[in-house]
């Protein structure tokens, strides 16, 4: 028999469902974030003269835009029916917009590649880059509306500050491949991403714990709080290893890229388990939506 | 809905839905609920839902726990001290169910328009169009929706027996209320009828604190299409106290991703034209 007045909850039964998603989510919000990333380099290198750093960012994100959709369609339910995504154009909703965000940018980066090597004019694979290009940061960022556009209490909490955290992590990423893929001396302008975007990432993340107050605890806890722990040590040694040792040593760039993706991959990861975490205790949901930031099982500033 | 409202409640206008019915809803009446459970029993039969094996949870009367894909309606069994005396036992049950929203997150971001809203104004899943992305499972401010594992993992929920509607019936859970404590309806009398039982409900010292749950335009939500009398805070009964879903919040998240996406562009235009000086 639960005491009269507290605890405000029943049976301190989660109220949101946790999210159905499967492992693949948290993995798709990492290859689609770092592919957008990619695609921006791409173009933009190419305005700035820089083809061959250009191709190799557009050839990379290729790779994050073909595995992207397999990674999400494996996570659906009906597998054989992702094409219903395709099926209606919905403003609405951010999943609904993202698909045809994704279906554009990978076909377009494709037709790129395609267009390139079959070698048609310059500026028919910049007008297919281009469209990839401006794709591509929205593929970074529409996954944190669409994380935000829920009842979830951590993600609904941290909503607006959350795309600045995918990008600043989306642009580390994509400066991170690059210093594994090239070769080192060619790698300052990918060195300089690792470090603004690692910034940008640590930064807004900071800022958005500091907003979500009482609610930002699954990111101490649990799982999600390892998580945390992981991707900020692997981000700061990346970023660290490259700014200082990228330059001048080959291997220095290789491990400290593949420390900064790993911290973008733990960051999705983070984020994603932070949601299982906060939907499983109802006193998040409870406290957010009452404006209180109690104790735990203070129902004595009950008020309706 | 053409405006028929009543003097106290403006008819709710309803984004999606220009259906010239009347909309239809349910008030569950928490105050007679004897929880015989006959609600969800009856649901499973109509509706062919799938059994649950939920063990013995040892929460009460209750081991349905919640309404989801398998459980349609759920009773909400609370036991716990008076909380007016302090001392015996007090009850609380309420059968719980979708509150097919006048403003639903669930519809707004399915994004393969499986969930629709019917010429009764309810709120209904195709389950021949959904694909299972489970989006509208974290969106519902109520964890109504849920993926049903078995077979293939598409998303169930009450659907206000769509199909008992459709040939003028009511939904197979009202019908099978013993107390009248599920009440089925056009939604504007039901609000009225509400009114008027909470003032009798409140007439009760130690039910003071009985509230409507859902019956206001103003809400969150916009108002629930199957709204409740309940007596006490909405999360004793595992409910949010204030739920809330707009589509204008969409207009400031895109905002701010359009903010951070021109920061990622930005950032990668600095780092290479830096370069080059």
């Amino acid at each position: 028999m639960v005491p009269s007045g507290k605890p405000r909850s029943y049976y301190g039964l989660p109220i949101v469902k946790r999210p159905a998603w499967t492992w693949e989510v948290p993995w798709y919000l990492f290859t689609g974030g770092t592919a957008g990333g990619l695609a921006a380099v791409s173009i933009l290198a190419r305005w700035t003269g820089d083809a061959k750093l250009g191709r190799r960012a557009r050839r990379l994100a290729l790779a994050g835009a073909v595995i992207s959709p397999v990674l999400l369609i494996s996570d659906l339910g009906r597998p054989e029916r992702f094409l219903n995504m395709l099926r209606v154009f919905r403003p609405t909703s951010p999943m609904s917009l993202g698909s045809w965000t994704l279906a554009g940018f990978g076909s377009s980066l494709g037709a790129a590649e395609m267009a390139d090597i079959v070698g048609l004019p310059n500026v028919v694979v910049g007008t297919l880059e281009g469209t990839a290009g401006i794709l591509g940061p929205i593929l970074a960022n529409y996954t944190a509306v669409l994380l935000g556009d829920t009842a979830n209490p951590i993600w609904r909490g941290g909503r607006t500050i959350l795309p600045f955290v995918f990008s600043g992590s989306s642009m580390a990423a994509a400066g991170a491949s690059l210093c594994v893929a090239g070769p080192t001396d060619e790698g300052v302008a990918a060195r300089r991403m690792v470090v603004l975007g690692t910034i940008i990432e640590q930064a807004s993340f900071l800022l958005m714990e500091q907003r979500l107050g009482p609610l930002a605890e699954p990111y101490h806890d649990g799982a999600a709080g390892r998580l945390v722990k992981l991707h900020r040590a692997s981000s700061l040694a990346g970023a660290t290893l490259i700014s200082t040792l990228g330059g001048r040593s080959r291997k220095a760039a290789i491990l400290g890229g593949a420390l900064t993706l790993a911290g973008s991959a733990a960051l999705r990861q983070c984020v994603y388990r932070a949601g299982f975490q906060s939907a499983a205790d109802p006193r998040y949901l409870v406290d957010s939506q009452r404006g209180a930031a109690t104790d735990p099982g203070d129902g004595n500033g009950s008020v309706t | 809905m053409t405006a028929a409202p009543t003097a106290r409640r403006p008819a709710v206008s309803l984004p999606m839905w220009q259906g010239g019915g009347t909309r239809m809803g349910f008030f569950t009446d928490s105050s007679i609920c004897i929880g015989c459970k006959a609600c969800e029993v009856a649901c499973k039969e109509w509706n062919g839902v799938p059994d649950i094996d939920t063990g013995f949870t040892g929460n009460s009367y209750d081991n349905t726990s919640s309404v989801g894909a398998n459980s349609w309606r759920h009773v909400a069994f609370v036991e716990r001290q008076r909380p007016d005396t302090g001392d015996g036992v007090q009850w609380l049950m309420n059968s719980d169910v979708c509150k097919h929203c006048t403003r639903a997150a669930c519809l707004d971001v399915c994004p393969t328009g499986a969930i629709f809203r019917s010429e009764f104004g309810t709120v209904v899943v195709q389950d021949d169009i959904c694909n299972g992305c489970g989006y509208c499972v974290v969106a519902c401010p109520f964890g109504v929706l849920e993926r049903r594992e078995a077979p293939d993992g598409r998303a169930f929920k009450c659907t206000l027996c769509y199909d008992r509607l459709q040939v003028g019936d009511e939904p197979a859970c009202a019908k099978a209320c013993p107390t009248q404590s599920i009440q089925f309806g056009p939604l504007e009398e039901l609000r009225e009828r509400a009114e008027k039982r909470l003032e009798e409900v409140k007439q009760e010292p130690r039910y003071a604190g009985a509230r409507l749950y859902g019956d206001s335009k103003d809400d969150g939500v916009g108002g629930f299409g199957a709204f409740f009398l309940l007596l006490d805070d909405p999360e004793v009964y595992g409910l949010p106290p204030k739920p809330v879903y707009r589509r204008t919040d969409l207009a400031l998240l895109w905002g701010a991703a359009s903010v951070a996406a021109s920061v990622l562009t930005l950032g990668v235009l600095g780092s290479l034209s830096w370069r080059r000086r």
